[in-house]
């Protein structure tokens, strides 16, 4: 034997070796989109990654990124984590979306996990959580207690995610009070304290009582709670520690059962592509304790939305509703189907903005 | 659209607000690349600034040590930075991105138990009459005294570096090291001193966003602005007045578009959002095409005996 062939065949030998080493352990890999300190989105994901070390213990290795720019930084970075030897990978934002698609066809063996997007593969699940039907809760509570009538909505980027639930309050705020009217500042960014904190003082100085957010930080939260006078909600977390006022509800996003779950599913072997998108009901969305700073009779309302949304007896998209432009859209009593949803690029009759492209 | 929903006199008060650490970092860095130093860690020594200041002022209770932690904080984490490129050579461009690294992991670390806490507040100026004048008022007499701070600063260094022997013996070093060496300067002691003083200006305009402007703890909380108070040093072309231009007008065209979207003005949000980056730069440039230069030695190491 030469001794290239003995050096090709120990090398290869040597690679079989590491490789069922690896094999021991399932590798899940996280790339998150900001800090796992932000006290909100991210930060709920890293929970539910420390739910999977917690439940699986030495059968797994967690291994995280965060502060992962949306683009081709993210290419890189999951490819990195492929090339690791992660078993898993859960690219936990929306602009991870074609990095991901692009990096699971190169390593067909690794199962890909992408949040709230919307383009699978034979390796590639997408997750996400019905925040709308929480946006329902909130435009409710919103629009009982506004006095101003006008809410403040800090966006963050024009996709579908976002506009749904801009969509969602505006309609369950409309229908406990006709006038109210919705201020709306995209932000471009997920996170950037700074940024939202001044989108908040903006929106207070032109009258805005209620913030709705959907950026991942604090930051309105504090700005509100220094204006004083304004409501806001928790975003992706429960921020309770702007609890009762300003923050007087919140979103929550359990992520913990899913990332388990699918963990496993990898471990047994049966993993599958698949489209998972999950609401009250399931446990995937939380409503945060709505705390004393909300009157009785509201509060027991904002309830009873949330439990016939939790138990499928009322959709959050419910007819009979109009496009902005006044088209008919939801005839009475129908309900939007998920397609629709999940590519929502309109919004409903009433507000009166238009969505950047 | 409605126009008369925003509050011109409002506006230009958190305009001011929102340019104050922009301005103190700017400013800091623009001493440090006049004495010849390219330090690109800002965005570091914002954020260690950032968290000393909170952490001191909410276990003290009082704001005031709090900002002057934030500037011992930044100073000392730029000593490691005057260390590394001063002292054992090392290049300034990598010394400095990992400045900036070392200072977004640290600060991570040393704000673990301070997330979601309220530190205290920062009493505003309130002068008798001056500060209920209308209009006037609540735009120049009644700010927190750090936002005043930030324009002695830029006027204090503007002079400094114009009219005193001391901005001349910075400014020599900047220019020509060797020449300065020659004449019996010591070259290394005035660049550690200007690299403290950046540290120090940065960890000031980090503390201002988690006291005041924010005001809160979070991870990686200052977003860039580091970034961007270096490319404004450059863009203004190493001038302290145009330093304070570009951080007002990138302040306020930020406050600006946020106010204008929140108001449904017609212009396409993309535009607005871009707007403040753009015409910053524009205007810096079309001021820049006079002759105005970079210090020539800037990021060039030194050493006596070469």
């Amino acid at each position: 034997m030469k001794l290239t062939k003995l050096l090709t065949t120990a090398a290869v030998a040597l690679g079989l070796a590491t490789t069922a080493m690896a094999s021991e352990k399932t590798k899940v890999g996280f790339v998150y989109v900001g800090p796992v300190g932000d006290g909100g989105w991210t930060y709920e994901h890293d929970q539910g990654r420390k739910a999977v070390v917690a439940e699986f213990g030495d059968e797994v290795e967690t291994t995280y990124v965060e502060s992962v720019p949306e683009g081709a930084d993210a290419e890189r970075v999951i490819t990195q984590m492929a090339l690791q030897g992660a078993d898993l990978i859960f690219t936990t934002s929306f602009g991870y979306m074609d990095p991901t698609i692009n990096v699971a066809k190169k390593f067909p063996d690794v199962k890909f996990e992408h949040a709230t997007g919307y383009k699978t593969a034979d390796n590639v699940s997408v997750y996400s959580a019905r925040f709308y039907e929480g946006r329902a809760v909130q435009g409710h509570i919103a629009g009982r207690m506004t006095k101003s009538n006008v809410i403040g909505y800090i966006a963050s980027f024009p996709i579908p995610e976002v506009i749904r639930g801009i969509n969602s309050a505006y309609i369950h705020a409309k229908k406990v009070n006709p006038d109210i009217q919705f201020k709306i500042i995209w932000a471009y960014t997920w996170f950037d304290p700074a940024k939202e904190a001044d989108a908040a003082k903006a929106l207070i100085e032109q009258g805005a009582d209620v913030i709705l957010q959907h950026t991942d930080s604090t930051a309105p939260q504090a700005a509100a709670q220094a204006a004083g006078n304004v409501i806001t909600f928790g975003q992706a977390s429960d921020m309770s520690e702007y609890a009762p006022l300003p923050r007087v509800s919140s979103i929550i996003d359990n992520w913990a059962p899913y990332y388990i779950a699918r963990t496993k599913a990898v471990m047994d072997g049966t993993w599958e592509s698949t489209s998972t998108w999950d609401g009250i009901g399931a446990g995937m969305v939380g409503i945060g304790e709505i705390s004393d700073a909300v009157p009785a009779d509201v509060k027991a309302e904002a309830l009873a939305l949330k439990d016939s949304l939790a138990s499928g007896e009322y959709h959050a998209f419910t007819g009979p509703l109009n496009k902005q432009d006044g088209s008919p859209w939801l005839a009475e009593g129908e309900t939007a189907d998920d397609g629709t949803l999940a590519g929502m690029n309109f919004y409903v009759e009433g507000i009166e903005a238009e969505i950047p492209n | 659209m409605d126009l008369s929903a925003i509050n011109p006199v409002l506006l230009v008060a958190s305009l001011m607000v929102a340019a104050t650490p922009l301005l103190l970092a700017a400013v800091g860095e623009l001493v440090v690349e006049k004495a010849g130093v390219l330090n690109l860690g800002v965005e570091g020594m914002m954020i260690v600034g950032a968290i000393s200041g909170f952490a001191i002022s909410v276990e003290t209770g009082s704001p005031l040590v709090g900002l002057v932690a934030a500037m011992i904080g930044g100073a000392v984490l730029s000593l490691l930075f005057a260390f590394l490129t001063q002292v054992a050579l090392a290049n300034q461009v990598a010394s400095g991105l990992a400045l900036t690294l070392f200072g977004l992991g640290l600060s991570a670390l040393m704000g673990q138990s301070y997330v979601g806490i309220k530190p205290p507040a920062m009493a505003r100026l309130d002068i008798p009459v001056l500060s209920d004048l209308p209009v006037i008022g609540p735009i120049l007499f009644s700010h927190d005294p750090v936002l005043y701070i930030g324009i002695a600063l830029t006027a204090g260094v503007w002079a400094l570096l114009k009219y005193s022997r001391a901005g001349l013996i910075l400014r020599a070093v900047g220019e020509s090291h060797d020449a300065a060496h020659a004449l019996g300067y010591n070259v290394i002691r005035v660049r550690v001193l200007a690299i403290m003083f950046g540290g120090a200006c940065a960890g000031l305009g980090g503390a201002y966003i988690s006291l005041i402007r924010v005001p809160q703890w979070t991870e990686g909380m200052t977003a860039g602005i580091g970034w961007i108070a270096l490319a404004l040093v450059v863009f203004a072309s190493w001038k302290p007045w145009r330093v304070l231009l570009g951080a007002y007008l990138f302040g306020g065209i930020n406050v600006l578009q946020l106010n204008l979207q929140a108001a449904g003005i017609a212009i396409p949000v993309e535009y607005l959002a871009m707007s403040p980056y753009l015409i910053t730069i524009l205007v810096l440039v079309i001021m820049s095409a006079d002759k105005s230069r970079a210090p020539a030695s800037l990021g060039r190491t030194f050493h006596a005996s070469q």
